[in-house]
């Protein structure tokens, strides 16, 4: 059928499932026979693992945390004060699922510097990268919506400026928000609506991983050469020899998820969030939660209520872009000497912008967070496509068992 | 009836008529069935029916501003000094950002009433309360990121794109408003 021969299956009661549904076929047809894997791929391919099962976390522990959670305004604070004091290992779920999330946004930055570094997004893996940037916005979209259900004052004010950067939208922007808030202002309406839609993300977003791992297996995984696996000799399967490497990456996940847990457990919530939400009474400074940051820099740092959306939306939007605003045909920086050092400044850029965001929006750290922002973007419109054209990749090996084996660097060094 | 096509010639433009007419029709419905669904999310009849508030001025002195919440909104009532009013007059409308006369935005001078969510992203200006922050311009500072409004709830500097938005009240006795 969809790929060569049927297989036989030694198990029996895999052999009586396929015979009336050929799943196991199915799934080796997509996937491919072993997972052929390139064999020289290094740690930072382990963050894919590290994402699925931070996923996988935090749907455990929502599921279990919605059994006591009540949506409603009056209640919400409450009831997560209950979880916190009275439910067994209450502490336990929400600490993991608050920590999770923020393991859960660590290692999709660090997956996607990866991309960026190594130039997975480049042909042909343009719609993976395209999917993959789909799931970190509904991410996002899911963790804004998880930290305004505990119904704190930094829930609240954060749901109240999200929300209100759809008013900035000419003409119908008022309508909007008073549909998304099903009122006149954040309420209870807002925090239940959001709650359903808390619950149905993470699906949506585990729905959404499959579309990107079938993509990512038409033509497999990127490597760190950038060169194309040519033949048997390129690959290794996939088990047992990466789902060992990566364990120790989970497991090393495991061990900081479990010293915030254990030991810190507030170290990256806001003491804000400990007063339950008052309408009447906006916090002295509100700040997202770390990982939105560098786009909340962005948003304030532009002096106008329009234009701060725009740029707002177009510095994630703009990721979308990026497999053709960078106009060169080597993917790994490896072998791109002037596109390796604007990598790391953009990095550096990243982290000023975040800094900023936790700033208050005045003096030095305004002016230093506009020029932040412009790097930003000059980083995608400017210097990605220039260096492209400019810069002289290093030689390519010819392939990627080349470079690994002796004998073969020195025919590839003859070769050039 | 039994032949399926006994003129060849019409037998097309006829079936591309009944497929373009089914698939509009299912789009229209779909559409209309969608409505419900949109709707659902808008304010609720109990929402919408928190209908007026009546607010007495006579505890309010000259200098003090008071919230009062109307729609589960703060409005804000401030009893301006003359010094405050004058000020708010002074200002060349060539010097707003958005333009509006002290005197379209009052109904007695010495009462100013505004809804308190700055227009930028609807966080709470600062200024109600003794001590805290006026702005540059003696009127209110909203410290989310950084919007300063003048006496007449103008804006002055910041990112807010409007005025602090004057909502429907009126005065139903010298010393009595009613807002809605
Ligand atoms: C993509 C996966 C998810 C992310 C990133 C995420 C993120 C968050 C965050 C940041 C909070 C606020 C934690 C706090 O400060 O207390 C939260 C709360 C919550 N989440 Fe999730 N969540 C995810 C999946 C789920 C799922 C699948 C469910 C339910 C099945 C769920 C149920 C809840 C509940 C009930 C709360 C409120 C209790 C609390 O505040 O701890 N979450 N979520
Ligand atoms: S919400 Fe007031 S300045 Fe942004």
């Amino acid at each position: 059928m969809a790929g060569g021969p049927a297989r036989q299956y030694n198990n029996r009661l895999i052999r009586w499932v396929e015979y009336r549904m050929p799943i196991f076929s199915a799934v080796e047809a997509t996937i491919g026979r072993d997972m052929p894997t390139p064999k020289n791929l290094n740690y930072w391919w382990s963050l894919g693992s590290v994402l699925f099962l931070a996923l996988i976390i935090q749907i455990a522990t929502g599921i279990f945390l919605a059994m006591h959670y009540i949506p409603n305004g009056a209640m919400a604070f409450d009831s997560v004060e209950q979880i916190m004091r009275n439910v067994n290992y209450g502490w336990l779920l929400r600490y993991v699922h608050a920590n999770g999330a923020s393991l859960f946004f660590a290692a999709v930055y660090l997956h996607i510097l990866r991309g960026m570094y190594y130039g997975s997004y480049k042909a042909p893996r343009e719609l993976l990268w395209i999917i993959g940037v789909v799931i970190f916005v509904v991410m996002m979209a899911t963790a804004f919506m998880g930290y305004v259900l505990p119904w704190g004052q930094m829930s609240f004010w954060a749901a109240t400026v999200i929300t209100n950067l759809f008013s900035a939208i000419p003409l119908v922007g008022n309508g909007i928000t008073t549909w998304l808030w099903g009122g006149f202002a954040v309420d209870s309406p807002t925090l239940q609506r959001f709650y359903s839609l808390h619950y149905l993300l993470p699906f949506v977003i585990f729905g959404i991983s499959l579309l990107h791992v079938w993509a990512l297996h038409v033509h497999g995984s990127s490597n760190p050469v950038g060169i194309s696996t040519r033949s048997k000799q390129d690959t290794i399967p996939y088990h047992p020899y990466y789902t060992s490497k990566y364990m120790s990456v989970i497991g090393l996940s495991f061990i900081v998820l479990a010293f915030l847990v254990f030991y810190e457990p507030n170290f990256l919530s806001h003491p804000d969030n400990f007063k339950p939400a008052d309408p009447l009474q906006t916090p002295a400074n509100i700040v997202p939660e770390w990982y939105f940051l560098p786009f909340y820099a962005i948003l304030r740092s532009i002096p106008d209520k329009l234009g701060g959306v725009v740029m707002f939306g177009a510095s994630i939007a703009i990721l979308f872009l990026l497999p053709w605003l960078d106009t060169s045909r080597v993917r790994s920086a490896r072998f791109r000497p002037t596109y390796r050092y604007f990598f790391w400044i953009f990095v550096l850029d990243v982290i000023i912008l975040g800094w900023v965001g936790a700033q208050h929006p005045e003096g030095a750290s305004l002016l230093i967070g506009r020029l932040a922002t412009a790097y930003y973007f000059a980083h995608f419109v400017i210097i990605l496509p220039f260096v492209g054209w400019f810069e002289r990749p290093r030689p390519l090996p010819e392939s990627i068992s080349k470079p690994v084996l002796k004998s073969g660097a020195a025919v590839a060094e003859a070769a050039e | 009836m039994a032949t399926t096509a006994p003129h060849p010639g019409e037998e097309g433009p006829r079936r591309d008529f009944i497929f373009v007419a089914a698939i509009s029709a299912s789009a229209v419905g779909a559409g209309l069935a969608v409505w419900p669904f949109v709707n659902s999310m808008n304010p609720s009849r109990d929402v919408l029916a928190e209908a007026t508030a009546e607010v007495d001025l006579t505890p309010i002195e000259e200098g003090q501003r008071i919230t009062v919440l109307w729609r589960k909104k703060p409005v804000f009532i401030d009893h301006r000094a003359p010094a405050k009013i004058e000020e708010a007059e002074g200002v060349a409308l060539g010097d707003l950002k958005d333009p509006q006369a002290d005197a379209d935005r009052v109904q007695r001078k010495e009462w100013l009433v505004l809804i308190g969510i700055c227009t930028h992203l609807g966080c709470i200006p600062q200024g109600q309360r003794v001590g805290e922050r006026l702005g540059d311009f003696g009127g209110w500072f909203c410290p989310c990121h950084g919007s300063h409004y003048d006496t007449s709830g103008r804006i002055r500097k910041g990112p807010a794109p409007k005025n602090l938005d004057v909502p429907p009240y009126s005065f139903i006795s010298d010393t009595t408003i009613q807002l809605g």
